[in-house]
């Protein structure tokens, strides 16, 4: 079968306990786009049990039609019947793109389905474009156009690499939540819905859920923090880090600190980043009345943005901030929290 | 019991990355070491061989040197080794290293497969769950906790806000967290065993029931249109400002990259 | 002749670096700053098998070489002196007599337990009044029917109260030779802690290694077993200089990691610190110390890696061990002081490690023989 049969940009619509994950709009948003690189249209694929209700908000956030497999055996997720229901719904509708979120679910899913229907996955991708591939044109190589051109980070986001799926469909990708950009919903919109169901019939695959136990959140592990308000020996106290705290909570951030901070009992060990701490990469990360010794700087430099505060002009945290602001962080940063807060507001 | 660990050797990335000059990454200057998730599957299989009593064979594809990695898997405890490699497996993606794998795991005989959820220099999480696809088993992700109680595996299986905990008829595949323990160090009398102690080498031929289109960089269906090592970042602007004009330039800064 | 370690060595290297880094590392300045013996770390090198490291498999242990043993020594000084000289005392002083001079009972008894750590072991010789002359010493042990009966006291004894298992020099027979001279004839044993009669002393406050827990041993009509005899009687004094042959490499290996551990944060430091607008690293006069430095450490560590192997492969071997803790000390003395001056300020505070690295190295040039000893030992074979 030739691959010009798959059509459409496809994602999978990720619901738990009936709701749907925020990563399921996300997708929605980028395949809007790809879909209209392509000129094709954007369908949801909804599988669990009674979660019809659910469509009317994909189509709201920009889903144009929604494929929806209902089934009490997709009542929690398990990997199997999960499986079969994409699997199924792909070598039915046959998707030119199936995107996926790379969730605790996707990231199971994913893999499972691509393997299933003999296609490729790129996983955790930040970017995704319409290209072609290769991208410049080779000798002795056919160029093929209107190509998924998938770009994610590797090696712990220290390099990047932009994958293709020329051969073979569809061209599967799981996203990284967070990065794509929802779309503002359009309050009833509609979208085409069609009911499938490819049958279940269980066998060695599926497993037995013998408890589900939801965690209340414990305390904030820095390094799952897309925000962090690191403070150094330059902010002076114990007390002085409130100023940290109430900027952080109103970005909905975490605090952390430098070895320092720790060395004199200002803030638990957990909280320090460094070569002796943890490793974090947050999307934001301040860096207040840090001076930047290399074992710090070794454990945040793979911070999406970095803005530092110091009143030391010559301080090392200067050489990998993004933005740095030298000046006196007691003045600084209760202003800017009221400037957030008023922002935000 | 019969338990099969897959390993994967990888460059350390702890303490930070090592760069050449012009900026790439400078992969000879780093340690490689054993997949961190790996590990701690090897170590949950050990325990259960502690508890049960089991075989544990621990099995990598890569190149030659990639011995170096199941040496350490013995000289942790591990019974036999299994290295797959071959010039025609170079250049897999996740597809043809799962492939490949399994081809490889029809030969012997298992209840257990234990895989790491990911590798730290890929990050995909694909392998384990598509090794269990082609071998037509059940497969339980991100595991926090593995116990044997019979014939099945109980699995304390990881989500965003909560965990499943999981009942699997065995033979069935598990993916390892790193979170699941601490891996108990070699001992140096398992290394001077290990390196005493024969490693099986595979290549293509030892492969069941692989076809050829679907190994190495031709049998991969993702290709590789552009690659690049991140440029490490250098110091960006700095400025020198009163408090107000600070917090308005952290404000236009936050905008522009749609923090707020 | 083959200067590079196969990969066995090298990998038993890193196992000891990682641990080193994770377990002992993150310790050291405590167990400095509050004298307390690291029991925790002792138990997980137990766990990990340091603690047996060149005693065969069959009396527990790791089966391994010498060289294999001064490696893990080496490596765990770098980060901690103290954990260093712990493995050291335990492996050289004490296992290593009972597997060279000790009977198959004794083997099966003690060697077993002290080489999986579930024992730890020390070695005693030195006394108030008998230290480099070990004529001086006093302590003696009386047959009475079945039991040996001990009486007198040791001194700076290394693991001291923390061992449970020591080997113990003591006299037990004065000779008179033909022109009328006292000569001491000494035998050893083997105490458990316990025995009825042994009691410690006082425990030393020393100037570095804090938290090797060094101790006073107290002999008062304690009663041991008579088949506690290590080795025929009256041989205590060959078995005594041969056992500290064997602990002089451990030392070495101790003396050099803990030159290699300065060497280390040495090129981190100076690489950071800035002064005169550039990096201390950049002034030649640092490169040019760096450099002595490195070389003299290499050249340690050529004969450390050298008597190591001699152990494994010739009976005698006290001249390779003499001139391994010679020059393993000096250069650690030397390579610590030339680190704590380039730290400047830094070096003489506690928090950057150095001025413990060197506190820690000034012992090498002392016990197990100090650096006049070794050059005894050297030049009386030159001039024999």
């Amino acid at each position: 079968m030739g691959l010009e049969q798959y059509k459409g940009v496809y994602i999978y619509a990720q619901q738990v306990d009936n709701e749907l994950s925020s990563i399921a709009f996300e997708l929605i948003g980028k395949a809007k786009e790809l879909a209209k690189d392509l000129d094709t249209d954007v369908t949801a694929v909804l599988l669990g049990h009674n979660v019809k209700n659910l469509c009317d908000s994909l189509a709201e956030y920009g889903a144009d039609k929604i494929i929806v497999v209902d089934d009490p055996e997709l009542e929690v997720y398990r990997t199997e019947p999960y499986a079969h229901a994409l699997a199924s719904v792909i070598n039915e509708y046959k998707p030119d793109i199936m995107l996926v979120g790379a969730t605790a679910i996707g990231r199971d899913l994913g893999p499972t389905v691509s393997a299933r229907v003999k296609t490729g996955l790129t996983a955790d991708c930040t970017v995704l474009e319409i290209g072609d591939f290769p991208i410049n044109p080779m000798p002795n190589q056919e160029q093929k156009h209107n190509q998924l051109l998938m770009t994610r980070p590797a090696f712990g986001g220290n390099t990047i690499a932009t994958i293709a799926c020329p051969d073979n469909r569809p061209q599967m990708a799981t996203v990284r939540p967070g990065v794509m950009q929802k779309l503002d919903p359009v309050k009833g919109a509609k979208a085409e819905i069609i009911e499938y169901n490819p049958g279940f019939e269980e066998n060695n695959k599926y497993v037995e859920i013998i408890n589900i136990i939801k965690q209340a959140k414990t305390t904030e592990n820095i390094m799952d923090a897309k925000i962090l308000v690191s403070g150094g020996r330059g902010v002076g106290s114990a007390e002085n880090f409130q100023m940290l705290r109430d900027l952080a909570d109103v970005l909905g951030g975490t605090v952390s600190c430098s070895r320092a901070v720790v060395e004199n009992g200002w803030l638990p060990v957990d909280l320090q980043v460094g070569q002796t701490g943890k490793t974090v990469r947050p999307n934001l990360y301040f860096a207040i009345g840090i001076s930047g010794a290399i074992q710090h700087v070794a454990g945040m430099e793979e911070s999406d943005i970095v803005i530092a505060i110091n009143k030391d002009e010559d301080a090392p945290i200067f050489d990998v901030a993004d933005y740095g602001i030298v000046g006196d962080l007691n003045k600084i940063v209760p202003a800017l929290t009221q400037a957030l807060k008023a922002e935000l507001a | 019991m019969k338990i099969v660990v897959c390993i994967k050797q990888v460059p350390d990335t702890k303490g930070g990355v090592k760069f050449n000059p012009d900026g790439t990454l400078d992969r000879a200057a780093m340690l490689a070491i054993m997949n961190p998730d790996d590990k701690a599957g090897l170590e949950a299989a050990l325990r259960i061989k502690e508890e049960h009593g089991a075989e544990v064979t621990v099995i990598t594809m890569g190149l030659p040197k990639a011995d170096d990695v199941l040496r350490e898997a013995l000289a942790m405890g591990a019974d036999k080794a299994i290295l797959v490699t071959d010039r025609v497996l170079g250049g897999a993606d996740t597809w043809a290293t799962s492939t490949t794998i399994a081809g490889a795991l029809r030969n012997i005989d298992y209840d257990l497969i234990i895989t790491g959820r990911q590798a730290i220099d890929g990050d995909t999480a694909q392998v384990g769950p598509q090794i269990a696809e082609h071998l037509n088993i059940p497969v339980i992700s991100y595991a926090e906790d593995i116990r044997v109680e019979g014939d099945y595996v109980i699995v304390k299986r990881q989500y965003e806000d909560r965990y499943h905990e999981i009942k699997a008829k065995m033979p069935c595949l598990v993916t390892a967290l790193s979170e699941l323990n601490v891996p108990r160090y070699m001992t140096p009398g398992g290394i001077f065993d290990a390196y005493d102690s024969e490693v099986t080498v595979w290549g293509r031929n030892d492969l069941k029931d692989v076809d050829d289109s679907n190994l190495g960089l031709k049998g991969s269906p993702t290709k590789i249109a552009k690659a690049s090592d991140k440029v490490r970042k250098g110091a960006g602007e700095k400025v020198t400002l009163d408090a107000s004009e600070s917090v308005d330039y952290i404000m236009s800064k936050l905008k522009e990259k749609h923090v707020i | 002749m083959d200067f590079s370690l196969d990969k066995k060595h090298e990998m038993a290297r890193t196992l000891f670096k990682e641990f080193a880094e994770t377990e002992v590392k993150p310790l050291a300045q405590e167990v400095d700053e509050t004298e307390v013996f690291p029991r925790g770390t002792v138990e997980k090198m137990a766990k990990a098998g340091f603690l047996g490291i060149p005693v065969p498999k069959e009396y527990g242990g790791q089966g391994c070489d010498p060289l294999t043993y001064v490696m893990c020594v080496e490596e765990l000084s770098k980060v901690c002196g103290t954990t260093g000289v712990i493995v050291s005392a335990h492996t050289s002083l004490c296992i290593d007599p009972i597997m060279t001079y000790g009977t198959e009972e004794q083997k099966q008894k003690y060697v077993k337990d002290l080489a999986t750590g579930a024992k730890l072991g020390a070695f005693a010789l030195t006394e108030p009044g008998a230290g480099t002359d070990a004529q001086g010493a006093q302590t003696k042990a009386v047959l009475d029917g079945d039991e040996w009966v001990l009486n007198g006291s040791k001194c700076f004894i290394t693991n001291g109260k923390e061992a449970d298992v020591y080997i113990v020099i003591a006299i037990t027979s004065i000779a008179e030779d033909k022109r009328g001279r006292k000569k001491k004839n000494f035998s050893a044993f083997i105490v458990d802690k316990g025995a009825p009669g042994f009691s410690f002393g006082t425990k030393e406050k020393k100037m570095g290694i804090r938290g090797s827990s060094t101790y006073e041993l107290i002999f008062e009509d304690c009663r041991i077993p008579k088949e506690n005899l290590l080795g025929p009687e009256g041989r205590g004094f060959p078995i005594a200089m041969h056992t500290l042959d064997g602990g002089r490499i451990g030392i070495a290996a101790q003396a050099l990691g803990i030159a290699e551990g300065a060497l280390d944060r040495a090129i981190e430091y100076t690489k950071e610190r800035k002064q005169f607008g550039r990096s201390i690293a950049q002034q030649q006069n640092t490169q040019f110390k760096l450099a002595d430095m490195a070389t003299r450490i290499e050249a340690a560590k050529f004969l450390v890696y050298r008597a190591a192997i001699a152990k494994a492969t010739q009976k005698v071997y006290s001249v390779e061990a003499a001139k391994a803790k010679l020059f393993a000390a000096e250069t650690a003395m030397a390579v610590t002081t030339e680190v704590v001056q380039l730290f400047g300020g830094y070096g003489y505070i506690r928090e950057y490690d150095v001025e413990r690295m060197m506190r820690d190295a000034k012992i090498t040039e002392i016990y197990e023989g100090t650096s006049e000893v070794q050059r005894m030992v050297i030049s009386g074979a030159l001039l024999k």
